[in-house]
C-alpha cells in the first residue's frame, strides 16, 4: 500500500497497465511531452517513448476514430479527452462506431476513454460539465466514475483489460484533493457498487465527487444513521446493490453532479420506482445540477452545484417523512 | 485562386484504352471482370427483391461504379484491412464475402452478415479483413487512419484502404482524417468515389476546389483517376500501396465515375440531366472491360451465364434461410473476456502479383 492522490492513482493504473501489456497506448493532446494539462501522465513519455504516449494533432474524432481503428487490429489505446467536455467534438466516433462494432458485426472494439470531468472551480460553461449520461444512454459503451485513490488505479486497470469502449470518468476536483492508500501492483476494481458507509435509516446514492459531498453531509446528521452508495459503474449499473440498499434503509437520496434531466440519478430513481416501490417509505429525492450551462463566478457556479447544505437538507426532509 | 474544376463533371475518355497496368495477367483482368459481373448482379437481384417487399427498409446499390471498389480491392494484400462503403459492394466479393451471405445480408435474415442487425451495405466481414461502415460520413476515413496508425507503430508491412464519396469531403472528419494521416504519414489509402452527387446535390454545391487538390495541402499526393476503368483503379491503387508500405505515406485516390441509378431505391433521380446519365452509359464499366476481354478472345458471354447461374442459387439459398430469432435481439451488447483476441482477419487477395 502507498498513500497517493486520486490523481497519481490514475497515473499508477496507467503505468501498471502499460508496463503489463505492450498493447495499451496513449492518445491525446498535450499529453506527452507536456504530460498532459492536469499532469496525469507526466513523465510517461520518458518510459515508454513517443510511439506510446502519442501527442496527438487537436482533434477529438480523430482521436477516438484512429484509436477504434488501431483498436479492431490489436492495440489498447486510452484516449485522453483533455477536458470532458471536448468529448462532443468526438461524440459521433464513440455514439456510432465504437459503440455498435460488436453488436453489429461482433467485432469487440477495445478503447477506454478518459473525461477529466466536473466542476467546482471556476471552469466555466466549457470546462465543467458531466457527460457520462449521454453516454449511458447509448447502447455498447460502458462507463465508469470513481471517487477513491483505491477505486481510480483498479477501475483504470479493469476499464483497459475489458474488451468493450468504456468511458472513464475522472473528476477534476478529486484529483488533489482525495488522497487515499492505493494497493501496489496491479488489481482490478470490478464494476459494482461500493457501500462507502454503512447505515440504517436512509441511503444516499452517488458517485464521483458526489460521494464526497454525500459523506461530509451525513456525517453527523442529528444521530441518524445514513449508508452512502457510491454506484463507482453506471454502465453496468449495479440494480442489485441499488436495491438492497433501498430494501435495507426504505429512504433514498440520489445525487448527481449533472444536469437534473435525464441525469444518472434519474436512471436509479426509474429503477427504484419501478422494482422497489413496496420497500419506500417516502418519495425519492433528487439533488443535482439545475438544468443551466455550468456558470463561470464563484457565487453563481456554488449556487448551482450540488453543495453539502443541500444534501444535508434533503435528507433531513427525508427522515422527517 | 479558385479552380473551376467542379463546374463540368470531368469524365473519363470513351477512346478504347489498352490494359493500363503492366501488372494485370490475362487471369487478373478476368478476374475483374467477373467480380464486376458479380456485383452488378447481385445489386439487380437485390433490387428486384426490394421491389417484392423482401428486402426491408431501403436500399442502395453501385450501379456503374463496380470498377472503383473492384480495381481498388484487387491491389490488396491479405493482412490489409479496409473499410468499405455503400456503393462498393465489389470489395467484399473480391475478399471472399459469399453471394448468399451478402443476399441473405440485404433481407434481413439470420445467416447475413450481420444476421439481422444492420441492413444493406452496412456490413463487414470480420473474416475478410473488412470494417462494415455506419451512416455517418466519412467516419470510416479515422477509422482507416487507424488501423494504418497501429500498422506503422508496429512496423508492419500492411496498409489500410478506405472509400467515401464526394458529399462527404465536406465534413469535419474528412479534414480530421486527411490531416492525421498526413502527419504521421501513415500507411493508407483514401479513395474519394466522385460520382458526382451526393443524393441530390451536385459536386459544384460540395465544393469549390476538387478535394483531389486538397491533398498537397494536406502533404501527400492526390491522383484522379477514371473511376469507370478497373485496371485503371487497380493501377493506381497499387502504386498507392507500395507507396505506403514502404513509408511515404498517404495517397488519396479521385475515382471520377457517376451515380448511374437513383441515391437509393426510393430516388428517381429527375434532378439529373438525362443526356448526363446518357453520356455515362457509354462508359459503363463492365462494357469497357467486356470489350477489352473479347479482343484478346475470352468467352464473355459464358462468363455472364456463369455468374447469372451463381447469383440465382445464391438467391434461392437465402430465401431458404430463416429470420433472425427475435429473442436474439438484446443478444450480444458487451463482449466478455473470452472475445477479447477477436481481432480482423485476413480476406482474400487474387491478385496474381501476390503470388509470384
Ligand atoms: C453525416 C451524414 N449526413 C447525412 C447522411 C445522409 N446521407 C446518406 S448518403 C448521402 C449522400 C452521400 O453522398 P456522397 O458522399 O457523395 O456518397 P454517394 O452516396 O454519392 O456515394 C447522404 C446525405 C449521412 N449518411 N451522413
Ligand atoms: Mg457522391
Amino acid at each position: 500500500m502507498t498513500e497517493m492522490t486520486y490523481l497519481r492513482a490514475i497515473s499508477d493504473g496507467l503505468r501498471t497497465e502499460m508496463r503489463d501489456d505492450e498493447r495499451v497506448l496513449l492518445m491525446g493532446e498535450d499529453i506527452g511531452v507536456y504530460g498532459g494539462a492536469f499532469k496525469v501522465t507526466d513523465g510517461f513519455i520518458e518510459e515508454f517513448g513517443a510511439d506510446r504516449v502519442m501527442d496527438t494533432p487537436l482533434a477529438e474524432s480523430g482521436i477516438v476514430g484512429t484509436a477504434v481503428g488501431a483498436a479492431v487490429v490489436g492495440l489498447r489505446p486510452v484516449c485522453e479527452m483533455q477536458f470532458a467536455d471536448f468529448v462532443s467534438c468526438g461524440f459521433d466516433q464513440i455514439v456510432n462506431v465504437a459503440g455498435k462494432m460488436l453488436y453489429r458485426q461482433g467485432l469487440p472494439v477495445n478503447i477506454t476513454v478518459r473525461l477529466p470531468s466536473g466542476g467546482g472551480f471556476s471552469g466555466g460553461p466549457f470546462h465543467s460539465q458531466n457527460p457520462e449520461a449521454w453516454f449511458m444512454h447509448s447502447p455498447g459503451l460502458k462507463v465508469v466514475a470513481p471517487s477513491t485513490a483505491e477505486d481510480a488505479k483498479g477501475l483504470m486497470i479493469a476499464s483497459i483489460r475489458d474488451p468493450n469502449p468504456v468511458i472513464y470518468m475522472e473528476h477534476k476536483n478529486l484529483y488533489r484533493r482525495v488522497k487515499g492508500e492505493v494497493p501496489d501492483g496491479s488489481y482490478e476494481t470490478p464494476f459494482r457498487a461500493r457501500v462507502a458507509r454503512e447505515g440504517d435509516d436512509l441511503v444516499v446514492i452517488a458517485y464521483g465527487q458526489m460521494v464526497h459531498t454525500a459523506l461530509e453531509a451525513t456525517a453527523d446528521l442529528d444521530g441518524a444513521s445514513i449508508m452512502v452508495l457510491d454506484l463507482r459503474s453506471l454502465v453496468p449499473l449495479d440494480e442489485e446493490a441499488i436495491l438492497g440498499a433501498v430494501h435495507h434503509c426504505s429512504k433514498v437520496v440520489v445525487v448527481d453532479e449533472a444536469n437534473y434531466t435525464c441525469a444518472a440519478g434519474a436512471q436509479v430513481s426509474a429503477l427504484i420506482a419501478e422494482r422497489a416501490f413496496e420497500d419506500l417509505d417516502g418519495p425519492v429525492l433528487r439533488v443535482a445540477t439545475p438544468d443551466v450551462p455550468i456558470p463561470f463566478s464563484p457565487p453563481l457556479e456554488a449556487a448551482v452545484l450540488p453543495s453539502v447544505e443541500r444534501v444535508r437538507e434533503a435528507c433531513r426532509q427525508l427522515l422527517e417523512y | 485562386m479558385a479552380t473551376s474544376s467542379t463546374d463540368v463533371p470531368i469524365g473519363p475518355s470513351t477512346a478504347a484504352q489498352e490494359c493500363p497496368s503492366a501488372h494485370l495477367t490475362v487471369d487478373d483482368r478476368v478476374g475483374l471482370l467477373r467480380a464486376m459481373l458479380l456485383m452488378r448482379a447481385i445489386e439487380e437481384r437485390a433490387m428486384n427483391l426490394y421491389r417484392q417487399g423482401k428486402v426491408p427498409g431501403s436500399f442502395y446499390d453501385g450501379f456503374g461504379q463496380e470498377a472503383v471498389s473492384v480495381g481498388a480491392t484487387w491491389a490488396m494484400a491479405p493482412a490489409d484491412r479496409l473499410c468499405v462503403l455503400h456503393r462498393d459492394l465489389g470489395a467484399h466479393l473480391v475478399r471472399g464475402v459469399a453471394p448468399a451471405a451478402i443476399l441473405s445480408q440485404y433481407m434481413g435474415r439470420e445467416a447475413g452478415i450481420t444476421s439481422g442487425r444492420d441492413g444493406n451495405v452496412h456490413f463487414g466481414d470480420l473474416r475478410t479483413g473488412c470494417v462494415g461502415m455506419v451512416s455517418m460520413l466519412p467516419d470510416m476515413m479515422l477509422v482507416a487512419a487507424g488501423m494504418a496508425m497501429a500498422f506503422k507503430l508496429r512496423k508492419e508491412q500492411r496498409c489500410a484502404l478506405t472509400w467515401f464519396g464526394d458529399g462527404s469531403t465536406s465534413r469535419g472528419d474528412f479534414h480530421e482524417a486527411m490531416n492525421w494521416a498526413g502527419v504521421q504519414r501513415l500507411p493508407v489509402i483514401f479513395v474519394l468515389e466522385n460520382n458526382q452527387f451526393a443524393y441530390s446535390t451536385p459536386i459544384k454545391q460540395q465544393f469549390a476546389v476538387n478535394p483531389v487538390e486538397r491533398a498537397a495541402a494536406y502533404g501527400f499526393p492526390g491522383v484522379s483517376v477514371d473511376g469507370n476503368d478497373a485496371e485503371a483503379m487497380f493501377e493506381a491503387t497499387r502504386a498507392a500501396r507500395e507507396r505506403a508500405v514502404c513509408g511515404g505515406g498517404p495517397t488519396l485516390i479521385e475515382a471520377v465515375t457517376m451515380r448511374m441509378h437513383g441515391h437509393g431505391a426510393h430516388d428517381d433521380m429527375k434532378y439529373v440531366p438525362k443526356a448526363l446519365v446518357e453520356e455515362w452509359r457509354q462508359k459503363d464499366p463492365i462494357d469497357r472491360q467486356g470489350n477489352r476481354l473479347k479482343e484478346l478472345g475470352v468467352d464473355v458471354d459464358a462468363l455472364v451465364k456463369e455468374v447469372r447461374a451463381e447469383v440465382d442459387a445464391a438467391a434461392r439459398k437465402a430465401l431458404a434461410g430463416p429470420m433472425p430469432d427475435p429473442a436474439t435481439a438484446t443478444d450480444r451488447l458487451f463482449a466478455s473476456r473470452d472475445d477479447d483476441e477477436v481481432l480482423l482477419e485476413d480476406g482474400a487477395a487474387p491478385w496474381s502479383g501476390f503470388r509470384s
